[in-house]
C-alpha cells in the first residue's frame, strides 16, 4: 500500500469529477459519491499507516555525506521500477528514479523506517527531468490519516448541515477537490507538486468560503482569504524556484534536505529561499501579520471552516516547513537557540492571536483565532527544534479542533437558530443539546490542555522542546499561551452553554441535531480524550513512526517526557481555567449582569459560604475574635482575590482591545491601504504617458532599446 | 567576403525604416517602414551566418525564413487593420487615431 498510496488523491479527484457531472441526478444530489470516496481514501490511509507500523525499522542512518552524492538503494529502486511500468505506462520512462531519500542526518545511528519514494517523469526539458511521485513516510502517512478522518467526519457532518442548499452538489464537489489538494500536498516528492495542490487547497478555499456568494460580506471574505494567501504564495515561488538551482537543477524534497543539510548550498542563498518559505508559510498558516483572512474566513459554511482550520489549508504551511526542515534547520541555524524567525513568528502569533480571541462575540471566531494561536504553537515548536512535537501537536490539535468547530455548527444548526453571536443568540445550551455541550467541552478540555487529553501531550511536549533546546524565551511565551488559551476558551463554553437562554436560543427552541451531526462529534470527541497518548511517556508510538532522517537534522530529537514540565503547565492551565470560571461562574464581572451558577454549583455554594465554617464554630469560637477574622477574611476575599481576577480580566481584555484596535485594524490594514493608495498613484502618473498615438509609443521603444544597447556596450 | 558592405546596407535599410515609422503619417506607409526594419534583420542575420561558417549559415536561414512568415502574417493583420479605419473615417491618418489616449 505505501508504493500505491497515489490511489488516495486519485480517488478524491474522481469523485471531485464524478460529483460535479453526475451528481444532481442522484437521489442524494451527490453526497452519497463524496461520502463513499472519503470513506475509501480514509480506509486506504489506515490501510497505509498499518503498512508503515508494519514495515521493519532496519535502515541504518548514514551522516550527510559532504559532497551532495545521493546514496542509491538498489532494492528499492527494482521495487519501484517494477511497479511504475504496470501503472504508469502512459506516461513512458519506466526508467527508476534516482531515488534522492534517506540521507540521513541523526548524529546517533538508530535504524528507522525507510520512506517509500516512487516517481515517474512528469516532463522534460533539456537537461532537467521534472518528475511527479509519492513520497511516504511516517509525516505524510500522520497527515494522511488526519485528513481523510476529518475530511470523512465533515462530509457526514454537511450531509445534514447543507441540507437543501441550492448549491448542495457543488458543494460537495469542491469539498472533494479541497481534500485532494491536500492529500497532492501530503504525498507530494517534489515541491512543484506540493505547489500545485497548495494552489488546488487556494482556489477551493476561495469557492468554499465564497459558497453563499450572494451575500457581499461572504464574497468579500473569499476574496480576501484568497488574495492574502497569494501574497504568501509569491512567497512559495521565489523559495521554489531558489532551492530548484541551489539543489542542482532538481525539485526533490528529499534531495534538497539533504543537500541543505550536507552544507552543499551556500549560507546566503538558503537564507534567501527559507525566508521567502516562510512568508509563504505566514500566508497560509495565517500567522501574524497575515492572520487577517482566517476570522474573516468564517463567513464559509461552518463544516468547511472545521475542514480548512482542522487538517486541511492552514496546517499546509506548517506541513511546509516539517517537510523541508533542513533547509530551515539550516538557513536559521536552529540547532543554536536564542530567536530565529520561525520561532518568533510562531511565539508572536501565537499571543497575539490568544489575546484577540477574548473579545469577539462570535463563537466561530473564538475558534478561529484559537487555531492561529495553536498554528503559533506549532510553527514556534519547528522554529525551536521540536520537530516530532510540532507535528504531534498538528495531528491532536485537528481531532479537538474539528470537534469545535462541527459543535459550534450544531450550536448554530439546532440551538441558535443559525446565529452565531454567543452574546445574543446562546447559553443555557447543554440542557437542551447535552451531546453537542459533551463534546464541546471535552474538546476544550483537550484545547486547554488538560491531563490525560489530547492537547496536554503534545502542547507539554512543545514546552519542552523549547526548554531543552534552548529556547526559554519561547517556553514562557507557550506558557503565557496555555494560560489564555484555557481562559479564552472557557468563557466560550460558559457563553454558549451556562446561563440562561437569550436571544435565539430563547425563542426558537433549541433540540439537539439528528445523529449525522452528533455521531461525528462523539468520534472527535473519543479521539480529543485518547489521540494524545499514542505519545504518552512509556508508549512513544507517534515519535517511532514519525522517526525519519529525511526530514529530521542532526541533533533534532524527542525530549524525555518531564514531571515538572508537566505539572507546571497543568498548573498554569488550570489556572486560566480557574480565572474563566471566577470572572464568568462567579459572575465577577465587571458591569454584567450575573448569570445562573450552574451545575458547578456545589463547589461554588462551598466556596460561596465559607460561613459553613462560621455556622458550625458559631457556639464555640468567640464572637469578638471570630467578627474581626471573618471580616478580614471577607475583606481579603472582596479586595485582593476579586481584585487581581478583575484586574486580570480587565488587563487582558485592554490589551486584546489595544491590540485588535492598533495593531490590527491600523497597522495592518494601513500598510494594506498604504500599497493601494500608493499604485493608484503610480498609475495615475504614469497614465499622462498613455497619448494612444501609435508613432509616439514607436519612438519610445526606440529610446529604451537604444539606452539598453547602450548599457550592453558599456559593461559587456 | 564582404560581410561590412551587407551590414552597412542592413543599417541603412533599419534607418530608413525607422524613419517611417517615426515620422510618416500614412498607415500603409508605416507598415512598409515595419517590413524595411524587419528585412534589414534578416539581412543581418544571414550575412553575419554566411560570415561564420555553414552550421550557423544554416541556422541563420531558418531564422530569417521565419522572420519573414511572421512578417507575412503581421502585414496580414496590419492591413486588414488600416482597411477597416478607412472604411469607418474615409482616411489613415494616424495621428487620428488615438482612441486609446489614457
Amino acid at each position: 500500500m505505501l508504493a500505491n498510496a497515489w490511489v488516495i488523491p486519485a480517488i478524491t479527484f474522481v469523485s471531485f469529477w464524478l460529483i460535479l457531472f453526475f451528481g444532481k441526478r442522484l437521489p442524494y444530489k451527490g453526497a452519497e459519491i463524496g461520502v463513499t470516496a472519503l470513506a475509501l481514501a480514509f480506509f486506504l490511509s489506515l490501510a497505509t499507516a498499518g503498512a508503515w507500523v508494519s514495515r521493519p525499522a532496519d535502515f541504518e542512518v548514514e551522516p550527510p555525506v559532504k559532497t551532495g552524492e545521493s546514496n542509491v538503494h538498489e532494492e528499492e529502486h527494482a521495487i519501484a521500477a517494477a511497479v511504475e511500468s504496470e501503472e504508469h505506462a502512459p506516461n513512458g520512462h519506466d526508467a527508476p528514479a534516482p531515488s534522492g531519500e534517506d540521507h540521513g542526518a541523526e548524529e546517533h545511528h538508530e535504524p528507522i523506517r525507510e520512506a517509500v519514494q516512487r516517481e515517474v517523469t512528469w516532463f522534460e526539458n533539456g537537461q532537467v527531468t521534472i518528475k511527479a511521485g509519492i513520497h511516504i513516510d511516517g509525516l505524510a502517512v500522520s497527515l494522511l490519516v488526519v485528513v481523510s478522518l476529518i475530511s470523512l467526519l465533515v462530509h457526514v457532518f454537511s450531509t445534514s448541515y447543507m441540507h437543501g442548499d441550492e448549491r448542495f452538489t457543488h458543494y460537495f464537489a469542491a469539498l472533494s477537490l479541497f481534500t485532494t489538494g491536500m492529500f497532492v500536498l501530503v504525498t507530494a516528492s517534489n515541491t512543484l507538486q506540493a505547489l500545485f495542490g497548495w494552489e488546488l487547497m487556494g482556489l477551493c478555499s476561495f469557492m468554499l468560503i465564497g459558497h453563499w456568494w450572494e451575500d457581499s460580506k461572504n464574497s468579500n471574505a473569499a476574496l480576501k482569504a484568497f488574495f492574502t494567501t497569494r501574497t504568501g504564495d509569491v512567497g512559495l515561488l521565489v523559495g521554489i524556484s531558489i532551492l530548484f538551482f541551489a539543489a542542482g537543477e532538481t525539485f526533490d524534497i528529499a534531495t534538497t534536505n539533504h543537500a541543505a543539510l550536507a552544507g552543499d548550498i551556500p549560507k546566503g542563498v538558503l537564507l534567501g529561499a527559507a525566508a521567502a518559505l516562510l512568508v509563504a508559510v505566514i500566508g497560509k498558516s495565517a500567522q501574524f501579520p497575515l492572520h487577517t483572512w482566517l476570522p474573516d474566513a468564517m463567513a464559509g459554511p461552518t463544516p468547511v471552516s472545521a475542514l480548512i482550520h482542522a487538517a486541511t489549508m492552514v496546517v499546509a504551511g506548517v506541513y511546509l516547513v516539517a517537510r523541508l526542515y533542513g533547509v530551515f534547520w539550516q538557513a536559521f541555524d536552529i540547532e543554536a537557540g536564542g530567536y530565529n524567525p520561525v520561532a518568533m513568528t510562531g511565539g508572536v502569533t501565537l499571543l497575539i492571536a490568544a489575546a484577540l480571541a477574548f473579545v469577539q462575540r462570535d463563537i466561530k471566531k473564538v475558534l478561529a483565532y484559537s487555531t492561529v494561536s495553536q498554528l503559533g504553537y506549532m510553527v514556534m515548536a519547528l522554529g525551536v527544534g521540536a520537530w516530532t512535537a510540532g507535528i504531534f501537536h498538528l495531528f491532536t490539535h485537528a481531532f479537538f479542533k474539528a470537534c469545535l468547530f462541527l459543535g459550534a455548527g450544531s450550536v448554530s444548526h439546532s440551538g441558535s437558530h443559525h446565529s452565531f453571536d454567543m452574546v445574543d443568540d446562546m447559553g443555557g445550551l447543554r440542557k437542551y443539546m447535552p451531546w453537542t455541550y459533551r463534546t464541546f467541552l471535552v474538546a476544550t478540555i483537550a484545547l486547554a490542555g488538560i491531563f490525560p487529553f489530547a492537547g496536554f501531550w503534545s502542547k507539554d511536549e512543545i514546552l519542552l522542546g523549547a526548554g531543552e533546546n534552548g529556547y526559554v524565551a519561547f517556553m514562557i511565551v507557550g506558557l503565557v499561551g496555555a494560560f489564555m488559551t484555557a481562559a479564552y476558551m472557557f468563557r466560550c463554553v460558559y457563553l454558549t452553554f451556562f446561563g440562561e437562554p437569550r436571544g435565539a436560543a430563547a425563542h426558537h427552541h433549541p433540540h439537539e441535531s439528528p445523529p449525522s451531526i452528533v455521531v461525528p462529534l462523539q468520534i472527535l470527541g473519543v479521539l480529543s480524550i485518547v489521540a494524545g497518548l499514542l505519545n504518552a511517556p512509556g508508549i512513544e508510538k507517534f515519535s517511532e513512526w514519525t522517526s525519519n532522517a529525511t526530514v529530521l537534522g542532526a541533533g533534532v530529537e524527542h525530549h524525555e517526557f518531564s514531571i515538572a514540565a508537566a505539572l507546571l503547565s497543568l498548573a498554569i492551565a488550570s489556572g486560566g481555567i480557574a480565572t474563566a470560571y471566577a470572572y464568568y461562574w462567579r459572575g465577577v464581572r465587571v458591569g454584567a449582569a450575573k448569570y445562573d451558577r450552574g451545575p458547578t454549583g456545589v463547589v461554588y455554594r462551598f466556596l460561596g459560604n465559607k460561613y459553613y465554617l462560621d455556622h458550625l464554630y458559631e457556639g464555640v469560637i468567640v464572637r469578638g475574635i471570630r467578627e474581626p477574622i471573618a471580616r478580614g477574611a471577607y475583606w481579603f476575599n472582596q479586595k485582593i482575590i476579586d481584585g487581581v481576577v478583575n484586574g486580570a480580566g480587565i488587563a487582558a481584555r485592554g490589551l486584546a482591545r489595544f491590540v485588535y484596535e492598533v495593531l490590527d485594524q491600523r497597522v495592518v490594514d494601513g500598510v494594506v491601504n498604504g500599497t493601494g493608495l500608493a499604485s493608484e498613484g503610480a498609475g495615475a502618473g504614469l497614465r499622462t504617458m498613455q497619448t494612444g498615438k501609435v508613432q509616439q509609443y514607436a519612438a519610445l521603444m526606440l529610446v529604451g532599446t537604444l539606452a539598453f544597447a547602450g548599457l550592453l556596450w558599456a559593461f559587456v | 567576403m564582404y560581410l561590412v558592405q551587407f551590414l552597412f546596407l542592413a543599417a541603412f535599410l533599419f534607418c530608413v525604416g525607422m524613419y517611417g515609422v517615426l515620422a510618416r503619417r500614412n498607415a500603409v506607409l508605416v507598415l512598409m517602414s515595419i517590413e524595411l526594419i524587419l528585412n534589414s534583420v534578416n539581412i543581418n542575420l544571414v550575412a553575419l551566418g554566411a560570415w561564420r561558417g555553414f552550421d550557423e549559415l544554416v541556422t541563420a536561414q531558418i531564422f530569417a525564413l521565419f522572420v519573414i512568415a511572421i512578417a507575412a502574417a503581421e502585414v496580414g493583420v496590419g492591413l486588414a487593420i488600416v482597411l477597416l479605419i478607412y472604411r469607418n473615417r474615409a482616411s489613415v491618418d494616424l495621428n487620428e487615431v488615438a482612441e486609446m489616449k489614457g
